[in-house]
């Protein structure tokens, strides 16, 4: 009976779904994940997470490649600042983040596509309002098809 | 015909040469075509021979000669394995730009400072190849001769000759020059610089101001005209990784090929990796053989560079690059926060 029912909402469902990769540092934004998962705090499943060891390991050409790849958005989170497991990593990145923001907003992909917060292991709350925060934000502006590689069949 | 600056230049090298300081000298000699100034390395050898009279400078010396020194101090902290070739003292007759990619490079360890010997040119700017040939129409440029530093005179086939006021052909670099003269040289060419331009940011804040679907349009269609043929990164000084995140095949990152998304993502990437580095020296844009618009995307990542973080390249080799350090009040706008409404 459960199983029918499961074929046919999927059936139905002709509406687009976003993807959206999230990079999670290991130390503070997984675990808020984690704490999201373990206190049953409800968000929408369009998010596929990528742990990281900080969030200084990432390098914008992760968040090209994703783009590439054909995801509708991208969400990097870490220690709030001051926090970082390895002291300043996340100082250092948030130069890079600040750069990185800009310049693909200069370029032309909306603002709302790729975008930087900072979550700790202790919120849980904040990690499930800010996946749904993203996730409405990338919904209004639609399916990503700028970078997006085409690869013809 | 040349500034009187070569003969300077000539005489500093050979000086430098005689005193046994240096076993080369980057400089400028004249190109088999008009319009072009071209790379020239003088040996010791070729010094002593008295051959070191193929140098000049004139108005088309615009390449940034700083791209060929860190291939001369390659492995530089492994260098004491190979104590027993000592490092090359090269002479470089450098503009101010030139001269801030070898401060960039030194900062990076990729150039010795104290193996060069930096003979600086105040720079009056650079003619623009492609203006004067957009003053010819297109038609063959047979010629060119400067006339008291002010004016560029063209033949052109089939047709009278041109007569361009320098100001009007000057590279939009060189315009907006705001580092004229070379701090920090070891030896200074005496002459006149030009008086300083304004950065150019207008044009950024112009294209700033735009829609995104507007700036989007702009980006795509000036980058469906590259080829990948990666003269950008070639000419450019800052651009010495032995190997190119675009050409790694273990973590093979993007395609070879001229695919739109790859393109992009080169040009992103490319320019995101100037970031603190970049001198606006122009050479991505003069080497680009389809003339896309590079100057504009370089020209926003050195203003966002420097309004975010207070940094500008320039002569001091003590500041730290703005990407290897932090500060804890760095700007922290641009971060998502799901509790703010609105």
């Amino acid at each position: 009976m459960s199983d029918t029912l499961a074929i046919d909402l999927r059936a139905a469902d002709t509406e687009w779904h976003p993807v959206i990769v999230a990079f999670l540092c290991n130390w503070c934004s997984y675990a808020g994940a984690d704490l999201a998962g373990v206190s049953r705090l409800q968000y929408a499943p369009n998010v596929r997470i990528i742990r990281v060891p900080c969030s200084a390991r990432i390098n914008p050409q992760f968040i090209m490649k994703a783009l590439q790849n054909g995801v509708d958005g991208v969400l990097v989170s870490g220690c709030h600042p001051g926090d970082c497991h390895y002291i300043s990593g996340n100082l250092v990145a948030r130069r890079k983040f600040a750069l990185t923001k800009k310049f693909l907003e200069f370029v032309g992909v909306e603002p709302e596509r790729v975008q930087f917060s900072w979550v700790s292991a202790s919120e849980g709350r904040r990690f499930s309002d800010l996946m749904n925060k993203v996730i409405a934000d990338v919904r209004r502006v639609g399916p990503a098809k700028g970078l997006k590689k085409e690869v013809s069949s | 015909m040349t500034d009187s600056r070569a003969g300077e230049i000539r005489k500093i090298a050979q000086g430098l040469f005689a005193e046994g300081k240096i076993e080369l000298f980057l400089g400028f000699q004249q190109g088999s075509l008009p319009l072009r100034s071209r790379p020239c390395f003088v040996t010791a050898e070729g010094a002593a021979a008295g051959v070191d009279s193929p140098l000049v400078w004139d108005s088309f010396c615009a390449n940034n000669l700083a791209a060929y020194l860190p291939k001369y101090y390659e492995n530089l902290p492994n260098r004491p394995k190979k104590r027993d070739k000592p490092y090359p003292r090269i002479g470089i007759a450098a503009k101010a730009c030139d001269l801030r990619s070898i401060v960039a490079l030194t900062k990076e360890k990729q150039v010795r400072r104290e193996s060069l010997v930096v003979v600086g040119v105040p720079c009056r700017g650079m003619i623009d190849t492609r203006k004067v040939e957009a003053a010819a129409g297109g038609q063959e440029i047979l010629g060119h001769e400067e006339v008291d530093g002010d004016l560029l005179r063209v033949a052109v086939r089939g047709a009278e000759p041109l007569s361009l006021p320098r100001e009007q052909v000057l590279q939009d670099c060189c315009l907006e020059c705001r580092h004229p003269v070379p701090e920090g040289a070891d030896v200074l060419v005496p002459g006149q610089a030009r008086k300083p331009g304004d950065g150019g940011y207008a044009r950024v804040k112009e294209f700033e101001a735009k829609s995104q679907a507007e700036r989007w349009e702009y980006f795509r269609s000036e980058l469906s005209r590259c080829i990948r043929c990666n003269a950008c990164r070639q000419a450019c000084p800052t651009c010495w990784c032995k190997e190119c995140f675009a050409e790694q095949t273990d973590r093979k990152w993007i395609g070879v090929g001229t695919d739109a998304s790859d393109k992009m993502f080169f040009q992103i990437i490319r320019i995101f990796h100037q970031a603190g580095r970049c001198v606006e020296c122009d050479a991505c844009y003069r080497a680009c053989p389809m003339g896309i618009d590079l100057r504009l995307f370089t020209k926003k990542i050195v203003k966002d560079v420097e309004e975010t973080f207070g940094y500008l390249p320039a002569f001091d080799a003590g500041e730290l690059p703005p990407l290897t350090t932090f500060g804890e009040k760095d700007a922290d706008s641009f971060i998502t926060d799901p509790d703010k409404k609105g």
